[in-house]
């Protein structure tokens, strides 16, 4: 393989607060150099980046991959493809497949299909508890040992206050990490979206954003009580981004993330009974968009993930109540975070970040960064570049997203996975 | 002839406050069809309506299909069963098949909220009314009390309105809320504090707590129908026996109404709960007439409704 020379670009790279000017040198799959003072060897393949950004590849620390038992809405093919067009070079994929990841096989089963078919670094997430049933502990140990990267009954709460205290107890004696679907389900139960003036306009039931931050709450005394680490995903209240603040000013070991719908839209884009704005937790109210800009500023939310949740048009072209929640995010995420960078929320190397080194350290897994001896795992964004969002367009098997339609600003145009090229838009011939 | 500008009736929403008048105008030359010896005019011979029935009804299925009839139109009505994903056929493909048969309009009722907007979204050629969806709206109820308060009245507009009784869950209410509030109507809510959506103000409704305080000086007091299972099983009130004590329609707080002010309910009555038996027989009662101007609107919706060159004279 012949090394590849980037050069002339901007570097983003987050783990070294890097952002200048200069190349990077790609040799065997691995980052041989960073920065203004390399040069390229005779036989490397040169790519001009002028005007265009180089990041670490990112990490989406949430996603659903469907693959096993769902394969008509995703697969690890097709969701890994969609990583790297969207510019992810890595994903972790939660556990709500059929059968659920509670065991070794179905972690390793993951893995290996990951290896054999993917496009981008697959990180599974285990079940917390057996079946995501919440009642009894999964096999920790042995789904470490297998390649599970974090444990998460994500689609469910752990409803059980005892059983939650359990499982952050019993994760603090692997140093693993919780990750929290964190929904008081006495208060979300048959309810289908935010509650509010869209709910009451609607006349469908509404789910208060109390039912996140209780359980918000809940998980967060529990995590401090016992030590354990704690990682509240798809953060969409401005109560849950008071709530982490809080918890982090005392020192408690939890992180935060949001992901870009919770930040681009509110409660309104369901006007209209639209399933592709049905997700759980829903979209909320303009106040509590801000709050999560807020808390994306002053690092309360560490990291942004999409939540990619794909369904076919089974579960969405049927009436509001009977639609499945959720939506893709793998391919509109970077237009959707540099629209922060564009409306002056974030620096560019803040957006990179939280895309990119914060899931990585979150997760403790390689990559993040653009250090030399790394693996060349590289997202090139072009952050002019204009993305048609069609099903055409778009390599997940499914395109159940409110941004159908729409013409999004800023693309990866490059995803570089161990120095080979996953997604290339440049016209590039490596 | 004029037409209204919604393709649809979903909602109240869609409709324009001169589509209302219009609406009430028709059916006010309509009605008198109805006491005719022989109730049949011919403007919509040859046209089909299809009545699509998710949930059971009486009534209102009833006063489409004899809408439809007097106006010479043929009817065809289906009750079919409620949940889409248990039968196998999603709603569009049902939608779809129906349309395959060449109805001019699908009359539709459906427990899930904007089954009828869905609906309306894959059908190319038919009509959709909304017959009633989930706890969102039934529009065709609202436009028939309109149309008994205006008859009753004259107006519409500077006359104060009461609705007492659970508003979350009446899609009545909410229709209602709307229309009386668009025809200059000034809306007053009451009920058990648990019986409010959220916002509910955003619609134009005033709040009141105690039923008393919307009753007082009201032209028009309709009481709801009281269930008392609602919400994942849990009760909004701790009884019947309660509600009826503390929000009960009776002679006595009727008596704080304006002189001359009428009782509506939209059926069918819990007598003794939310209204007191002797009331909705008494000289206050409009619900009778609300049955019968039923027809008449749905007569001038399904003749508003159809494109021009459908329609023979009337
Ligand atoms: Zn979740």
């Amino acid at each position: 393989m012949r090394p590849i020379f980037l050069q002339n670009a901007r570097i983003l790279d987050p783990s070294c607060d890097m952002d200048e000017k200069g190349h990077i040198l790609v040799v065997d799959g691995k980052i041989a150099g960073t920065g203004g003072g390399i040069a390229a060897p005779e036989d490397a393949v040169s790519i001009d980046l002028h005007g265009l950004w180089a990041a670490p590849g990112l990490i989406d620390m949430h996603v659903h991959l469907r693959e096993p038992g769902e394969e008509y809405k995703e697969t690890i093919e097709t969701g890994t493809a969609a990583a790297a067009a969207g510019g992810f070079s890595a994903v972790a994929c939660m556990p709500n497949t059929n059968p659920v990841n509670d065991s070794s096989a179905v972690t390793r089963f993951i893995i290996e299909r990951a290896r054999a078919t993917g496009s981008a670094k697959v990180y599974p997430v285990a079940a917390v508890t057996k079946g995501l049933k919440g009642e009894e502990l999964a096999e920790f140990q042995d789904l470490m040992l297998a390649g599970a990267i974090a444990f998460s009954d994500d689609g469910n709460p752990v409803s059980d206050p005892g059983m939650m205290r359990l499982a952050l107890q019993y994760a603090t004696g692997f140093g693993a990490l919780l990750i929290s679907h964190a929904e008081e389900r006495g208060l979300s139960r048959g309810r289908f979206l935010n509650e509010g003036r869209v709910s009451t306009m609607l006349g469908l039931s509404g789910i208060p954003s109390a039912a996140e931050d209780i359980a918000v709450f809940r998980d967060v005394r529990l995590a401090e009580f016992v030590g354990a680490r704690l990682h509240v995903a798809h953060v969409s209240t401005k109560g849950t981004v008071d709530i982490i603040r809080e918890a982090k000013a005392k020192g408690v070991k939890v992180t935060a993330e949001t992901a870009p719908h919770y930040f681009s839209l509110t409660e309104d884009a369901v006007i209209g009974y639209n399933t592709n704005a049905k997700m759980n937790p829903p979209l909320r109210r303009e106040e509590d968009r801000l709050a999560i800009i807020e808390g994306l500023m002053d690092c309360t939310i560490d990291a942004i993930a999409t939540d990619h949740a794909p369904h076919s048009r089974l579960e969405k072209e049927i009436e509001f109540e009977l639609a499945a929640n959720g939506i893709i995010g793998l391919e509109t995420a970077v237009p959707l975070a540099l629209e922060l960078f564009r409306q002056s929320f974030l620096s560019p190397l803040d957006v990179i970040r939280c895309l990119s080194s914060n899931p990585a350290g979150i997760l403790r897994v390689k990559g993040g960064s653009l250090k030399a001896g790394g693996d060349a795992d590289i997202c090139v964004i072009d952050p002019e570049a204009e993305f048609s969002v069609t099903r055409e367009n778009l390599r997940s098997r499914s395109c159940n997203t409110p941004f159908l339609g729409k013409v999004l600003k800023g693309r990866a145009v490059l995803t570089l996975l161990d120095g080979l090229p996953v997604h290339n838009l440049l016209g590039v011939v490596f | 002839m004029n037409r209204i500008s919604s393709r649809h009736i979903l909602s109240i929403s869609d409709l324009m406050h001169q589509d209302i008048e219009l609406i009430l105008d028709t059916a006010d030359s309509l009605k008198e069809i109805l006491a005719r010896p022989i109730k049949k005019v011919p403007p919509l011979r040859g046209r089909t309506v299809v009545n699509l029935f998710f949930e059971p009804s009486t009534r209102t299925r009833l006063s489409f299909e004899l809408a439809a009839k007097r106006l010479s139109a043929d009817t065809v009505s289906v009750a079919a069963a409620a949940s889409s994903v248990v039968k196998g056929e999603t709603l569009i493909d049902t939608a779809r098949n129906v349309e395959a048969m060449r109805p001019d309009v699908i009359v539709l009722r459906h427990s899930c909220s904007g089954a009828p907007h869905l609906m309306a979204n894959y059908v190319k050629t038919a009509a959709v009314i909304n017959a009633g969806d989930g706890m969102n709206e039934h529009p065709t109820q609202a436009l028939l009390d309109l149309f008994t308060v205006k008859e009753h009245f004259g107006r519409l507009s500077g006359l104060k309105v009461a609705i007492i009784g659970d508003i979350a869950h009446s899609r009545v209410a909410h229709s209602d809320i709307l229309a009386f509030t668009k025809m200059g109507a000034d809306v007053f809510v009451s009920g058990a504090a648990t019986m409010f959506p959220v916002m509910i103000e955003t619609m134009g409704a005033r709040v009141v707590p105690r039923p008393e305080e919307a009753i007082e000086g009201a032209d028009v007091v309709m009481a709801l129908r009281i269930q008392k299972e609602r919400q994942g099983g849990r009760s909004l009130i701790p009884s019947v026996r309660e509600y009826a004590a503390v929000f009960g329609l009776t002679s006595e707080r009727m008596r704080l109404a304006k002189p001359g002010a009428v009782v509506m309910h939209p059926g069918p009555i819990n007598r003794g709960v939310e209204m007191a038996p002797e009331l909705a027989d008494g000289p206050y009662s409009v619900i009778l007439d609300q049955v019968t101007n039923g027809v008449a609107v749905r007569m001038a919706i399904l003749s508003l409704i159809l494109p021009e060159d459908h329609l023979t004279s009337l």
